[in-house]
Parts: C-alpha cells; sequence; structure tokens
C-alpha cells in the first residue's frame, strides 16, 4: 500500500487579497509529487474556486487535501451560514455573492458548478447556521 | 504566436515575469470576471483583463495561463509584479481598450478556442 499524504490548510476570510495561497502551495505540491498535469489542473481550479467560496461566504475554514495512489480527496469544511438552496447555487450564473465580491472579479455564479464540472465526485453537507462541508474527489 | 509577437501587436509593455516571453500562445480569454476565467478559459492561453488585482495573477497561476494581458493601461502594483516574477507569468500593458485588444489579436489568428472544448 503506497504512502498516503495529508496536506491541512487554514483560509482566513481576513485578507481578500491572500485567497488562493492554500491552492497555490497544493499545485505546487502536486507538481513535485509528479501527479499528471491535467489532475493538477482540476484540483487547482476546484480548490481555488472552493478557497473562494469560503471566503466571499463562510468567513474562511479549513481545507484538508488527501494524496492516495488512486485519487487526491479535498474536503472543505466550514462554520459559514450554510447554503439555503443547493439546487439553485448549483446552477451556473446564481450568486447570492455581494456586489463587492463582484468588483473583485468573483460572484459569477460558476463556483459550485465549476468545481463539480473539475471533480469526478462532489458531495456537499449544510445545514443552516451550522456550515458547510464540500468532499470532491480528483481520481488519479 | 508568442507572448512576443502580442507585445508587438498590442504595443504592450512587459513590466514583469520576462521569463516567460518565449512561450506559446494558442488561444485568449477576454474578461473582467475571474469566476468566468476560471470556469472557461483552455489551455496555453492568455488573458486579456481591466482587473488588476492579486486574484488575476492567482487565477492565472491556477489555470496555466501564459501571459496577462492589462488593457485600457491598467498598471499592476508591486504585490502583483512579485507574484508574477515568481512564476515566470509575463504581465503585459496595453493601452488598447478590451475591444481593440481582443480585435487586434483575432485578426492575427489568435480565437478563444472552441465553446465547451
Amino acid at each position: 500500500m503506497a504512502e498516503v499524504m495529508e496536506l491541512n490548510y487554514t483560509v482566513s476570510n481576513e485578507d481578500f487579497t491572500r485567497a488562493g495561497e492554500a491552492s497555490s502551495d497544493v499545485k505546487k505540491k502536486l507538481k513535485q509529487l509528479g501527479v499528471s498535469p491535467e489532475a493538477i489542473r482540476k484540483v487547482a481550479i476546484a480548490l481555488y474556486e472552493g478557497e473562494i467560496n469560503m471566503i466571499i461566504h463562510a468567513y474562511g475554514g479549513q481545507i484538508k487535501v488527501t494524496i492516495s495512489e488512486e485519487m487526491i480527496t479535498l474536503v472543505l469544511a466550514d462554520r459559514g451560514p450554510g447554503i439555503a438552496d443547493i439546487e439553485k447555487a448549483m446552477q451556473a450564473g446564481y450568486s447570492t455573492a455581494p456586489d463587492k465580491v463582484r468588483s473583485l472579479g468573483f460572484g459569477a455564479g460558476m463556483g459550485l458548478p465549476n468545481m463539480k464540472k473539475n471533480s469526478d465526485t462532489m458531495d456537499i453537507k449544510t445545514e443552516l447556521g451550522v456550515g458547510t462541508t464540500v468532499t470532491m474527489t480528483i481520481n488519479l | 504566436m508568442t507572448v512576443n509577437d502580442i507585445l508587438t501587436i498590442l504595443d504592450a509593455n512587459c513590466i514583469a515575469g520576462k521569463d516567460g516571453l518565449d512561450k506559446e500562445v494558442l488561444t485568449a480569454c477576454g474578461s473582467d470576471m475571474m469566476s468566468d476565467v476560471l470556469a472557461f478559459a483552455h489551455t496555453q492561453c492568455v488573458l486579456l483583463t481591466g482587473l488588476c488585482n492579486p486574484q488575476v495573477i492567482r487565477t492565472a497561476e491556477m489555470m496555466d495561463i501564459v501571459a496577462i494581458i492589462f488593457v485600457r493601461g491598467k498598471t499592476p502594483d508591486d504585490t502583483m509584479k512579485a507574484m508574477a516574477d515568481e512564476q515566470g507569468l509575463p504581465l503585459l500593458v496595453t493601452p488598447h481598450r478590451m475591444f481593440s485588444s481582443c480585435g487586434k489579436l483575432y485578426e492575427k489568428g489568435l480565437t478563444g478556442g472552441l465553446v465547451d472544448g
């Protein structure tokens, strides 16, 4: 059984300019490990979208990345407000992001659909007032 | 087409990431919405944008974008330039507006790539 590697990050919502630092670090580490460019691209996009979401909607959170021989698992957990209507949130173009976020180039309503598109499985557990945990896997 | 060719076509200046000037460019994406860039940009693509903040550089990093072209003379700050230098990601500044910049590149044979490709 090959070694399983785990990476953990805390995402802070205090400074939007730092958003993406976790995704950037994961991308560099996967490159060092010799993971295929296609898989790295999927992980980078899915994780960055998730990281941005955590900052926009949920005051930050925790990211856990597990790398095994077969797949990469991304778990993004926050204690934010929860997602009121997942079906709507999954529609391309539907967004609840405030104007301030749009002025920074995000909040087009493409985040969750794009995360789904770039992962092989995606599961969302959410409870209003408690938080959201998104788990994605990308096959290797 | 290389990033160097784009410098000439768009009367642009390269203000960071000069290591990447010889890279080959296959497609282009013009948007101020990074959400859309993350959803629609193709590989070996250049990004044309009027948005000027560090998330533009991060988005380019995640998407393996070959170079960023800031239109309408928008000029990145030192933080953005340092991020780009680290990645060898050329930052180009052109005085032309978005529509004209896209048009000039399209005229020289660069396209947006296939829909859903």
